[in-house]
């Protein structure tokens, strides 16, 4: 367990806990990113490249963007006047306590029996493109399409402004 | 502890507390903070799990963490357009204030 | 001896790092070719600073600056003196925190994206078998920096300047990335050193550079229009546009801060530029099989001041377009011919050598560009052009 790990673990942990925790809502975002980031290395640190950098790409570049626009888009930047936390907030904090206790209890004693630790793995992009071309290519056309349809749910979602203001005053 | 148990209770970790954050926070934006921090840790599992596991040349963690990057970007830009388009309708996110059917 | 002026800076480095206990070496060969480039790139950005004043100047016909030096050439070294004492202004309701960070971490990202660029024959810092996908990853991360540039002032404008310029970057990094997945279909391999040695042959004295067939070329011009969007170099320059938004998402810094997003600006302009030699213009190859003597770095080098000269002359003679115009041209124009590149350069790959490709893909791109750009301006209902003179 290295030095590195542990860093990085931290780094990834501190983002998460700062992601929930903070008032603002664009620190919140910022945190999530620096999660993101954190993770990615996680992923270098794993010899996993290709997923390292396609995190980076996919949601440094892209999600926490959607987030911050979203977070302007709805005035998220204003503190609400109720608090930050729901009413609820107890029973939240005592689920996914209990959901991490079942987990790390799980994890702890199956350590006996966990496998051993291979070789490092060398992977090169092309076995991924073959893969993803010969054995993956049914999820990859599914996850084509969930795209595209993603795509134009979402602007679908968000455009209906229009219309129903055009409707409401032609009445 | 094997580096492998290492990574999963980070994951694990990292699950919970996207969790806590899905069901304690009031904005709508934040719960769906916690959900892409959840997704993440169940790939940063798979992804641990690639590397340890017996077959990591089969690619089979890669490729589903991958798949799995790319859903959640979707699922991302889905959600937070339905919570722009509610912050139209309700000119809140408040997610304590949404709790009638009638729109 | 040809050889060596080649790898005149390897033999150097090496050189320099065996004076080091031996397990230190590898790790001390690095650092020192990272120092090497965060000192370089800085000293070219100081010297295109001068070259663009000057440059922009002559094209509007007048002498730009010339009191500082021989013609002028001593200007970076005042300019950097003035940003380096000015006083550094925090707005009182900023939030500090997120102001301080916009600029460090633009300027980290944007230096990130030379670890993969093959500057020279064995000239490349870390030959990452996903290298390309590493650059593109350092490039998105630059976005979420304008906007924290711009948010963290809590000035509207520079908010309205950031919201413009990450929607501007985000809706030409689709272009960007298509116009380069082309050439990886091609080469096969997302090493920026393959696809460079693709490039390094010659038939009769001419490259095999990308640019130089079909689809390289449609993929060139592409990457060249989505380059300058993604810099926010004009024409695409309307988040920074001095009439429009006063500075736009940096007009809140000033001193060491804004001379560090001007740093990352060039620099990026040169990094990006560096990666479209590196894809389309053959790297540090030669143009003709009789100049290989001349060594490799000196190419890369001139052809990433060609395009920089080009980004000049583009920002000296081309109107500034607005917002929507350049999201309508991306989303409506660029990405589509990006698409019909991709498929001719499938068509490109499967089919055999000959006269027969070279006619049919140009065809097909021809054809579709002179279509979509006719189609576009029926649509805008453009005519000739009317003059009309004053009287």
């Amino acid at each position: 367990m290295s030095i590195v790990f542990y860093l990085l673990a931290a780094l990834t942990v501190a983002g998460g806990l700062a992601a929930v925790l903070l008032k603002n809502t664009v620190h919140c975002a910022l945190a999530l990113t620096v999660a993101f980031a954190g993770l990615a290395l996680l992923f270098l640190n794993l010899d996993a490249q290709f997923a390292g950098f396609a995190q980076i790409l996919v949601y440094i570049g892209a999600v926490a963007i959607l987030v911050v626009f979203a977070i302007l888009l709805t005035r998220g930047s204003e503190t609400p006047k109720d608090g930050v936390f729901s009413r609820s907030w107890l029973a939240g904090l005592a689920i996914a306590a209990a959901v991490f206790a079942v987990l790390g209890w799980a994890l702890l004693q199956s350590a006996r029996v966990l496998p051993h630790e291979t070789a490092v793995p060398t992977v090169t992009v092309q076995q991924i493109g073959v893969a993803l071309v010969g054995r993956y290519v049914l999820p990859l056309e599914i996850v084509g399409m969930l795209l595209t349809a993603a795509l134009i749910g979402a602007v679908i979602v968000a455009m209906h402004e229009k219309v129903e203001h055009e409707k409401e005053g032609s009445k | 502890m094997t580096p492998l148990t290492g990574y999963l209770l980070v994951a694990a970790l990292l699950f919970s507390i996207g969790l806590a954050g899905a069901l304690t926070r009031r904005n709508a934006i934040l719960v769906l903070i916690g959900i892409e921090l959840m997704l993440n840790a169940a790939n940063l599992n798979l992804i641990a799990f690639w590397r340890y596991g017996p077959h990591p040349e089969a690619l089979t963690g890669m490729m589903f963490a991958i798949f799995s990057i790319a859903v959640a970007a979707a699922e991302a830009a889905v959600g937070l357009g339905l919570v722009i388009q509610i912050h139209r309708h309700a000119k809140t996110t408040d997610l304590d204030q949404m709790n009638r059917m009638k729109g | 001896m040809i050889e060596n002026l080649d790898q005149i800076f390897v033999l150097l480095q090496h050189w320099l790092v065996s004076f080091l206990p031996a397990s230190w070496q590898p790790a001390a060969g690095v650092l020192l070719s990272v120092a090497a480039i965060v000192c370089l790139f800085p000293a070219l950005f100081a010297l295109t600073t001068v070259f663009e004043r000057k440059g922009l100047a002559r094209i509007q016909n007048r002498l730009g600056p010339n009191r500082v030096g021989p013609f002028g050439f001593f200007q970076p070294i005042a300019d950097g003196i003035k940003s380096l004492t000015k006083e550094d202004i925090v707005p009182s309701s900023a939030d500090a925190a997120v102001h301080f960070l916009a600029p460090v971490l633009l300027v980290v990202t944007v230096f990130m994206g030379f670890a993969v660029l093959p500057m020279g024959r064995n000239m490349v810092l870390v030959d990452l078998d996903a290298g390309l996908l590493f650059y593109f990853a350092m490039g998105a991360s630059t976005e979420l920096a304008v906007f924290m540039a711009g948010w963290s002032s809590r000035n509207k404008y520079s908010l309205l300047g950031a919201m413009r310029a990450v929607a501007q970057m985000i809706s030409y990094e689709v272009p960007l990335l298509m116009s380069s997945v082309a050439v990886v279909m091609i080469t096969g391999s997302l090493s920026l050193t393959k696809i460079v040695e693709a490039q390094n042959h010659y038939t009769w004295g001419f490259p095999h550079w990308y640019i130089f067939t079909p689809w390289g070329f449609a993929g060139f011009l592409m990457y060249a229009i989505a380059t300058t969007a993604e810099t926010n170099r004009s024409p695409f320059d309307l988040p920074e546009g001095e009439s429009e938004l006063v500075a736009g998402y940096h007009t809140e810094y000033s001193g060491f801060k804004f001379a560090l997003f001007f740093l990352g600006e060039y620099v990026a302009m040169f990094s990006i530029s560096g990666l479209g030699t590196t894809l389309f213009l053959g790297g540090w190859s030669a143009p003709f099989s009789f100049l290989t003597w001349v060594p490799s770095w000196i190419w890369f080098f001139s052809k990433l001041m060609l395009s920089i000269f080009v980004f000049i002359w583009m920002r000296g003679t081309l109107p500034r377009l607005r917002q929507d115009q350049l999201m309508n041209f991306a989303w409506k124009f660029v990405l589509p011919m990006c698409l019909v590149n991709l498929l001719v350069t499938g068509l490109w790959r499967f089919m055999g050598d000959g006269w027969l490709r070279w006619a049919l893909c140009s065809a097909i791109l021809m054809i579709t560009y002179a279509g979509m750009g006719l189609a576009e301006m029926r649509r805008q209902r453009l005519g000739p052009r009317s003059y009309r003179y004053a009287e």
